[in-house]
């Protein structure tokens, strides 16, 4: 990632907190496997968290 | 980017704390994210492992108080789209393979599972996958998914119709794909069930 990403990102992030909107789906029907999308999502957000993950995020935590 | 001092001499340490709470509690989100974006497990866990260091480094210009959600899904979809250049992934975006997906032989009437969405979603270009991720499974606001992509709104919004559209159609015309072999997912599943063939593990496999 080089900086100018990174500046991106915040530059991005500030004008989100300021002109911030709320999300809207569209209007009117929305077919109900666009409910799995979701739950495709989440399926994966709720899996017990590998310890890899845990393992990394320690080990860069004491390295500083 | 090796002579910029060290991000976290600029931070307390109830800072430095509150980056690795957040942070940790996002990974699940970034798993999810890296999984609609390229199919197989391994490679997305790879992919928020890299988003993860990468996040880790740049901690000092992360702005207390916004979205990490947001933040590191810019992260992790730049390092995705970095390895897709460098072709790790490649193949599966080719458009020209999607579209013979698409039109392969329908299959039966079938429920559709969670597995079939996710297919489906791997078919489509990757601009469409990833709007449709961050809008119709991320639960992000167009306006959020367009800062995310660095693109305009419209745009964003155009390519979930697109998506949404595309999944609409593939499942109702039931031609989900089954077994793609254009799809180097869909290939290497069968070659990972071929080496358990070979192994001799393969007896559901063959009588199904």
């Amino acid at each position: 990632m080089t900086k100018t990403d990174n500046d991106e990102a915040r530059r991005r992030q500030a004008e989100s907190a300021k002109g911030r909107k709320t999300a809207k789906s569209e209007p009117g029907k929305t077919p109900e496997w666009t409910q799995s999308l979701r739950q495709l999502y989440d399926s994966v957000v709720e899996e017990p968290l590998p310890e890899s993950f845990k393992t990394l995020l320690e080990k860069l935590d004491k390295r500083t | 980017m090796s002579e910029t001092p060290s991000p976290q001499a600029r931070r307390t340490p109830d800072e430095r704390a509150a980056f690795k709470r957040d942070l940790t509690e996002v990974v699940p989100h970034l798993r999810a994210f890296a999984r609609g974006l390229c199919g197989r497990p391994d490679m997305a866990d790879d992919l928020v492992q890299e988003t993860l260091l990468k996040a880790w480094a740049a901690q000092d210009r992360f702005e207390p108080g916004t979205s990490m959600r947001a933040w590191t899904f810019v992260i992790l979809r730049n390092a995705y789209l970095t390895d897709m250049r460098r072709n790790r992934f490649r193949g599966e975006y080719d458009e020209t393979v999607a579209e013979r997906i698409l039109t392969a032989p329908a299959g039966q009437e079938q429920p559709i599972h969670l597995s079939d969405i996710h297919r489906a979603l791997l078919t489509l270009p990757p601009e469409r996958r990833e709007a449709l991720l961050l809008v119709g499974a991320g639960g992000f606001s167009y306006e959020e998914a367009a800062q995310i992509c660095g693109c305009a709104v419209g745009t964003i919004k155009s390519r979930v119709g697109r998506a949404r559209a595309a999944l609409a159609a593939m499942i109702e015309d039931g031609s989900i794909p089954e077994r793609a072999i254009g799809d180097p997912n869909a290939h290497r599943a069968i070659l990972e069930e071929l080496d358990d063939v070979a192994a001799g593990n393969g007896e559901g496999l063959r009588t199904r």
